[in-house]
């Protein structure tokens, strides 16, 4: 494989990183907001979050991306491939980040809320002051593993038309005759980035506990 | 927009038997996939040490790569090796390889996470290496590792629509190619992401249903 083709490679690897950052970025916003839907007590608000969470876990990650591919468009919404592509994969995290951010939730220990409400913290000051910063800590492990799977499904998103590692392999491999290199070099090249993300999320998990009390 | 299933109704043999691909490869692709990982989990545990390294390798690239990735090199790459499959039986082994990396993952967590005690106890008292597994270690594991192995299976679930991609007739590429076909692409997405949905909250089901059965053998377990 010539430097030329490695680094059409290298820069289609670029692209799924890219995407995948912006999706997991938008997946956490998102997710914040379903959680706390979901951990309201107003029904209203749970039950649409309940909804949602179990929608898009149930649903291959695939047939989302095609719905909203070809949804869009029929509702009259005319964005290009990618938008699509990220639109579907930071709706998929979001409902994953949710649960996970649920789960941090929950597992604050009651004593320290309660101490906040002895000393008379405002139930937002509770929140910014103690429950956050616990729960986003607790869910980081979490949210670490959730960017190795969205980065290892934005794979599906080459099925809408987005030129990322997977497409790019895949056009390389069919106008070169070489799908043993180029799936290689691709499969080579995600192993990389996943492995980069979980060492970086452990140094991550290190520093936080560092600071812990 | 206006939807308009009655388009689908007509096409029902045809969406039955995509569903029925789509049942069989996922139900063939989880049991393989779970004994291949337990005979990867056991020999990463009892063989000989780069034995372990060698199939730590195996599990972390797999775990690493996207399963459309390794079912491209198997199916479109394995040609060039003298490996030429037709699509569902390239889609079944790939499944099966990909799920047993995680399968294997599960299990030795599952074997670690049963207390040393009672297999020391059980040393004590002359119990064989193939007794231990057998009465101590693979009765205690069940239900460590029943919550995740359901977990797994509903995740391969999904994972068997990415097998549409290279042609295998299951139930995403047989809805799609009708969608295709009626000009109700919108349609067939939304009926497929149902079927999908059913099939993701009946086996959740169904696995909080056996382990609310096998909950009585917990005691087992500290």
């Amino acid at each position: 494989m010539s430097w030329r083709l490695f680094e059409l490679m290298l820069w289609a690897a670029g692209y799924t990183v890219l995407l995948s950052g912006i999706s997991i970025v938008i997946g956490l916003g998102l997710g914040l907001l379903v959680c706390a839907a979901k951990l309201s007590p107003n029904k209203a608000l749970s039950l649409p979050a309940t909804l949602f969470i179990s929608f898009f876990r149930g649903v291959p990650l695939l047939v989302q991306l095609l719905l909203i591919y070809n949804l869009l468009p029929a509702v009259g919404i005319m964005v290009p491939s990618v938008v699509a592509a990220v639109v579907g994969l930071s709706l998929c995290t979001a409902a994953y980040q949710a649960e996970n951010l649920r789960g941090g939730f929950n597992s604050v220990p009651r004593g320290l809320i309660e101490a906040a409400e002895m000393v008379g913290l405002s139930p937002f000051q509770q929140l910014r002051r103690i429950r956050a910063p616990i729960a986003l800590r607790l869910t980081l492990p979490a949210l670490v593993n959730e960017a190795i799977l969205i980065l290892k499904a934005s794979s599906l998103i080459s099925i809408v038309g987005v030129i990322e590692l997977t497409r790019m392999a895949q056009n390389l491999a069919a106008s070169t005759y070489k799908p043993l290199l180029f799936y290689s070099v691709a499969g080579g090249l995600y192993l990389v980035i996943c492995w980069t993300v979980a060492g970086g999320g452990s140094i991550l998990e290190r520093m936080t506990k560092a600071g812990r009390t | 927009m206006t939807l308009d299933f009655a388009l689908m109704a007509d096409k029902m043999p045809e969406i039955l038997s995509g569903l029925w691909v789509t049942i069989w490869t996922w139900l063939v692709a989880t049991i393989l996939g779970a004994g291949l990982g337990f005979l990867v989990a056991s020999a990463r545990r009892y063989g000989p040490a780069p034995l372990d390294w060698l199939l730590k390798l195996y599990v972390e690239v797999l775990r690493g790569t996207p399963f459309l990735v390794q079912l491209f090199l198997l199916y479109f790459g394995g040609p060039f090796v003298g490996l030429r499959l037709e699509p569902i039986p390239a889609g079944l082994i790939g499944l099966t390889i990909y799920a047993s990396a995680y399968f294997s993952e599960i299990f030795r967590a599952g074997f670690e996470a049963v207390p040393k005690g009672h297999v020391e106890a059980a040393q004590c008292v002359g119990l064989s290496r193939g007794q231990i597994l057998r009465r101590i270690l693979l009765p205690e594991m069940t239900m460590l590792v029943l919550p995740q192995c359901v977990n797994m299976a509903i995740i391969l679930i999904k994972e068997t629509a990415i097998l549409s991609i290279i042609t295998v007739p299951e139930m995403t590429g047989v809805i799609s190619a009708i969608g295709s076909q009626q000009y109700a692409f919108v349609e067939a997405m939304f009926l497929l992401a149902i079927f999908y949905w059913v099939l993701v909250e009946t086996c959740g089901y169904l696995g909080r249903l056996a382990e609310a059965r096998l909950s009585k053998f917990r005691f087992a377990v500290p």
